[in-house]
Order: structure tokens, then sequence, then C-alpha cells
């Protein structure tokens, strides 16, 4: 759930997802489930030059499974809370 | 099986991710892609975050049959992104160029 966690603390923030077809859509993150699916709005596509299959698309529905990468904003992300939150998170889900 | 007495050393494959938490690390992934960048976040999935991170991306230009095949690599900066788990095959540490 570290990632869900993680993600909401993103609503609101501009971010780039990058699909496994290498589509790369830019929006705001408005929200995201335990399966990172993702739904962004006031969406833009990057290179729309090229795919130009969401000009008149404004906000959609990404599921999660199909995301390679989220482009995030350096400054949103609190890499030291991340970084405890990641080490407690390894301790809890490993069990003998 | 003897029963040996339970020990905080032993390490799973994951604790070995975990020791490289806030270093830089190497990591291979599907397509031929390969990233470099500090481990800020990571969970059983291998989902993760890195920070400053560097992506290769191996291209190999099939030219007609019977001439050469070039290599060559597309590099990209992102200094923060998240990468979903089930791309990944591989997270080490960075090779040493001196």
């Amino acid at each position: 759930m570290l990632f869900y966690s993680f993600f909401k603390t993103q609503v609101g923030q501009q971010v780039t997802v990058e699909l496994k077809n290498d589509l790369a859509i830019q929006g705001v993150l408005e929200s995201v489930d335990q399966f990172l699916n993702i739904k962004l709005k006031e969406i833009k596509v990057v290179d729309s030059e090229r795919y130009p299959h969401m000009m008149a698309v404004k906000n959609c529905f990404i599921r999660g499974s199909v995301v390679r990468y989220v482009q995030l904003s350096p400054q949103s992300v609190d890499t030291a809370l991340l970084q405890d939150a990641a080490r407690r998170e390894a301790q809890s889900t490993q069990q003998p | 099986m003897a029963e040996t007495t339970s020990s905080s050393v032993i390490m799973e494959p994951l604790d070995l991710v975990r020791l490289r938490l806030d270093e830089e690390v190497y990591l291979k992934l599907r397509g031929d892609r390969e990233l470099c960048g500090r481990l800020h976040a990571y969970d059983q999935h291998l989902n993760m975050v890195l920070g400053n991170v560097q992506e290769t991306i191996t291209i190999v230009d099939v030219s007609e049959e019977g001439q050469g095949q070039s290599i060559h690599t597309v590099n990209r900066n992102v200094p923060m992104l998240f990468v979903r788990g089930d791309g990944v095959i591989l997270v080490s540490s960075p090779p040493r160029t001196a």
C-alpha cells in the first residue's frame, strides 16, 4: 500500500504518465486506487502530432497495469519520508 | 530438516534492495531499457521511485537483409520517476566508470 499512499499525496500535482505503448500523457492527478489505476484531468498528450487520438479528451482513466512510468515533480516529493516508509513497508511485508 | 534459530541477518533478495535505499541503483527493464538513479522507495512488486534518473533505451537499426545492423542508444534525464514493478528485470549497483 506504500505507493497507493504516496500517490494520494500527489493528487493535484502535474504528472506525466508514460504508458507501455509509449504514449505519454501529461495532466493533473485527480485520483488513484489500490491497483494504482490513475485518473488524470486537463490532459495533454506529449508529442500530440504523433498521437492525435486524444485531441478532444480532457480527462481520462488509466489502468494501472499499462503504466510504465510516472514522471513527478521533485519538489513535491519528500524523499526522506519515502525512504523511511519503504524501510517500514519492507519489514511489514517480509514474514518468515 | 533441522530448525535453525531465527536470525535477523538472514537475507531475502528484497533485503538486498533495502540496503540500497538512498543509494544509486541500476535497473534493467523490459523493452531494452536501463535506468540509473537514486532509490527513494520500493515495494515487494519492485515498484520504485527513483530520483535524478538517466534512462537509456537501446535501439537496433535493422537495415535490409545482408547489410549490417547498427546499435544506438537514446538517453533521457528525469528528475523524479515512479517505475512500475512489472517492467523491472533486475536491480543492481551502477557500473563503475572511472
